[in-house]
């Protein structure tokens, strides 16, 4: 399922790619790519401060962790990118850029011709510029129209239409009877409408192209839970890294503390704790030992052990669930999105107007000349111009607006979908809760212990000592002068104060309380701290704020009945507990057969099929790999609040997207019988194109402001 | 009319430049880190070496 982001350059070296978020100026680049130069073995490194990327070239010695470390000592932290195929290369963006360059190119030397003759140029001079029009009108559109053509072509196929027949027929009729007016000398010829219209369309397609890569590199550079690799013990008794994509059964992994599982197994060596909490949504660590299993993505919490690897990539349990993924995904691939609904009805609409129109000059006893002039001058003018760009420009403005506030939205169906949601379902650990234990009592520690227990804290890589930490350096304790501080397996830390011994580590009493809990033998009698998973900020305001939005709420958690019931009574909601992946499933599938539209907020890995079956989903940025892929959105930061962003911009996009469809109709009402009858001339129908146009992303500009 | 014979053949000729400046600057990578490009300005020592 991973692999690293090395592939291999000519010679011994390899290239490697590393997301490092916390660059921010022109200092972190110089930085950055100086320092990791003068690294031996490293020959060049580059940043890419948009994507917030580093690529590094280095020789075969190194591996991905040496080089995370090394980025790390310049005082970054890094993530080596898995899956650099995943980022996409925005090949689609530049192809579409390219084609709109091109569009572009023809739309403004054809309009510049075009004016000439529409100020009266006559005879001979019309006949060649029409003659040059053509010549850069038809490669511009053979080049430019195959996103169009390609996609209209496949809809035909499969007997379907959508935006782009209409479009594909309008632009290829139009040239081909300009080219024809060209050659009979004819005094109109629509070449400079048909690449207009391209050039607007593929500015609408490349903004929606654009905006999806843009959160794909958002989205990917987040992605962290999978381990990179693991350390594998060799028969020879010496230790080695190898990347999680050549593990294989049998071999032996050596997992430190704080370190993530690359592969299934069972424990061989020792005993620790588990964090299963992204695969099974329990919050409290869970105490495993010698040939137990123990699964990819769980995170060792205590102590080091050695593991006997059972199952690699898509063996692995996790792989398990992707699939599952994967088939409650395709209800979502069915969703038809708004501008292909509009299409179904239009389509059929316009063609049908513009045959009658042929139909009936034809009958008044126009020639059939005159006739197909006309009906082809019907379908430039209805040609979906302002319809093409009414739902993109929208949506990308609304993305924009949500990216400002730390949401990622994937594309603009997602936006669509969050639209309409109407009961809204949670997970518990890591969604509604933070997902990371925070101490509850560190105000019953005095300043001589604080400064004890902040010295031992920082000498542990346990996560509740990172999190005592963290809460100690907030209230600006000063850290005793603790001596030979070790790390006791299993235990906790140890050190000399003053002569004396102190620790801080797992509480004497009680398997259930040490999930949560240390004990700190300081200056004088032992202090029990607790630790609890904390409620996201604003997550009550959040649940009252979408029952005014008349969108009731309900969890559904993995996690035990009795770790779930404060959380349901502190926010007011019902709860559903113990659910495995498959039967947050069937809850989503009886309330969609109930005719409601879910939208799944969660974080696990044990959320991503209930994720890919929501109608609509979001995850946190804390969430798991699994999770964020599934979800439409990704939001950052600790407050739950973008939820409720997110759903009310997704509703004042659609509420401009509604307005712009009518826009578009408004000028077709108006344009059209001018068209039929016969009134349109090339100007006129520039004219009103662009104007229609602009009139819709004007209107899109106004979603601007919608995420304050 | 000799005047649009010599004329229009510049404007195009200068618009084809144009674009083929852009798919130039698109293909060689320019356009991959906007942000980036506007703070390398500030980074103000010298390289050694030759600029690749």
């Amino acid at each position: 399922m991973t692999t690293i982001a090395e592939r291999p350059l000519p010679g011994d070296h390899l290239e490697a790619l590393f997301s490092v978020p916390s660059m921010h100026c022109a200092g972190c680049i110089s930085k950055i790519e100086r320092g990791l130069a003068e690294i031996p073995g490293i020959d060049s490194a580059r940043v890419n401060f948009s994507a917030k990327r580093v690529s590094i070239s280095h020789q075969g010695g190194l591996t991905v962790p040496d080089l995370v470390e090394a980025i790390g000592r310049l005082g970054f932290e890094a993530q080596p990118v898995l899956d650099p195929a995943a980022l996409g290369t925005g090949e689609e963006s530049k192809a579409l850029l390219k084609a709109l360059a091109v569009a572009g190119f023809a739309a403004m030397n054809i309009m510049l011709l075009s004016v000439s003759v529409w100020s009266g140029a006559g005879g001979g001079t019309r006949d060649l510029f029409h003659w040059l029009s053509a010549m850069i009108a038809l490669p511009a559109i053979a080049y430019s129209g195959q996103t169009f053509f390609r996609s209209a072509w496949m809809a035909l196929r499969h007997g379907r239409t959508n935006m782009d027949v209409p479009i594909s027929i309008g632009v290829i009729l139009t040239s081909a009877l300009s080219l024809f007016e060209t050659i009979v000398h004819g005094p109109h010829a629509y070449f400079d409408g048909a690449v207009m219209l391209l050039f607007f369309l593929l500015g609408g397609r490349t903004l929606d192209s654009m905006m999806r890569d843009r959160a794909r590199e958002g989205v990917a550079s987040l992605l962290k839970h999978t381990a990179p690799g693991a350390l594998v013990l060799g028969k020879d008794g010496r230790t080695s890294w190898v990347d999680a994509k050549d593990l294989a059964r049998g071999m032996t992994m050596i997992l430190a503390t704080g370190e993530r599982l690359a592969a299934d197994g069972i424990i061989i060596k020792g005993e620790s704790r588990f964090d299963l909490s992204l695969m099974t949504g329990e919050s409290a660590p869970v105490l495993l030992g010698v040939d137990e299993m123990v699964h990819a993505g769980t995170l060792n919490v205590d102590a080091p052990l050695d593991v006997r690897i059972t199952a690699v990539g898509a063996d692995t349990a996790i792989a398990d669930i992707a699939r599952m993924m994967e088939e409650a995904g395709q209800s979502k691939s069915r969703y038809v999105r708004i501008a292909d609904r509009a299409a179904r009805l239009y389509a059929p609409a316009v063609h049908m107007l513009a045959a009658l129109s042929f139909a009936g000059w034809m009958l008044a006893g126009a020639g059939w000349h005159e006739s197909l002039l006309i009906a082809v001058a019907v379908l430039i003018i209805t040609c979906p111009c302002a319809l093409g760009l009414a739902v993109p420009a929208a949506q990308i403005v609304a993305a924009g607006a949500l990216m400002k506030k730390g949401v990622l939205v994937k594309d603009g169906s997602a936006l669509e979908r969050l639209a309409e949601v109407d009961f809204a379902l949670f997970d518990k650990t890591g969604t509604l809760t933070l997902g990371r234990p925070d101490p509850t009592n560190v105000d019953a520690l005095d300043a001589v212990d604080a400064g004890i227990a902040l010295a031992l804290a920082r000498a542990s890589r346990h996560p509740l000592s990172q999190s005592l930490r963290r809460a100690l350096e907030e209230k600006h304790t000063t850290a005793a002068d603790v001596s030979t501080i070790r790390e006791l397996a299993g235990f906790g830390v140890e050190g000399q104060w003053q002569g004396r011994t102190v620790s801080l580590g797992r509480p004497t009493d009680g398997e259930a309380i040490a999930a949560m809990a240390v004990e700190l033998t300081g200056a004088t009698v032992p202090v029990l701290l607790t630790f609890e998973d904390k409620l996201r900020p604003d997550a009550a305001a959040v649940i009252a704020q979408l029952k005014t939005a008349h969108i009731p709420s309900a969890i559904i958690s993995g996690d035990r009945g009795a770790a779930v019931a404060p959380v349901a009574r502190a926010l007011g909601l019902t709860a559903q507990t113990g659910m495995r992946p498959e039967d947050k499933l069937e809850v989503i599938a009886r309330h969609t057969a109930a005719g409601a539209k879910v939208l799944m907020v969660g974080d696990g890995l044990n959320d991503g099929p209930a994720l890919a079956a929501g109608h609509a989903s979001l995850a946190p940025a804390s969430a798991s790999d699994a999770g964020q892929n599934a979800a439409d959105a990704v939001f950052l930061g600790d407050s739950l609040l973008p939820v409720v962003t997110c759903i009310r911009v997704a509703r004042a996009t659609q509420a401009i997207v509604r307005q712009n469809f009518i826009l578009a109709i408004g000028y077709n009402a108006v344009a059209v019988p001018l068209a039929i009858a016969g009134l349109v001339t090339p100007l006129i129908a520039a004219a009103a194109m662009s104007g229609s146009s602009l009139i819709v992303v004007a209107n899109a500009l106004r979603l601007k402001g919608s995420a304050k | 009319m000799t005047g649009i014979l010599l004329l229009i053949p510049i404007a195009l000729g200068l618009g084809l430049l144009g674009l083929f400046a852009f798919f130039w600057s698109l293909q060689s990578g320019q356009f991959d880190d906007l942000d980036g490009a506007g703070l390398r300005i500030l980074i103000d020592e010298e390289e050694e070496g030759p600029l690749t």
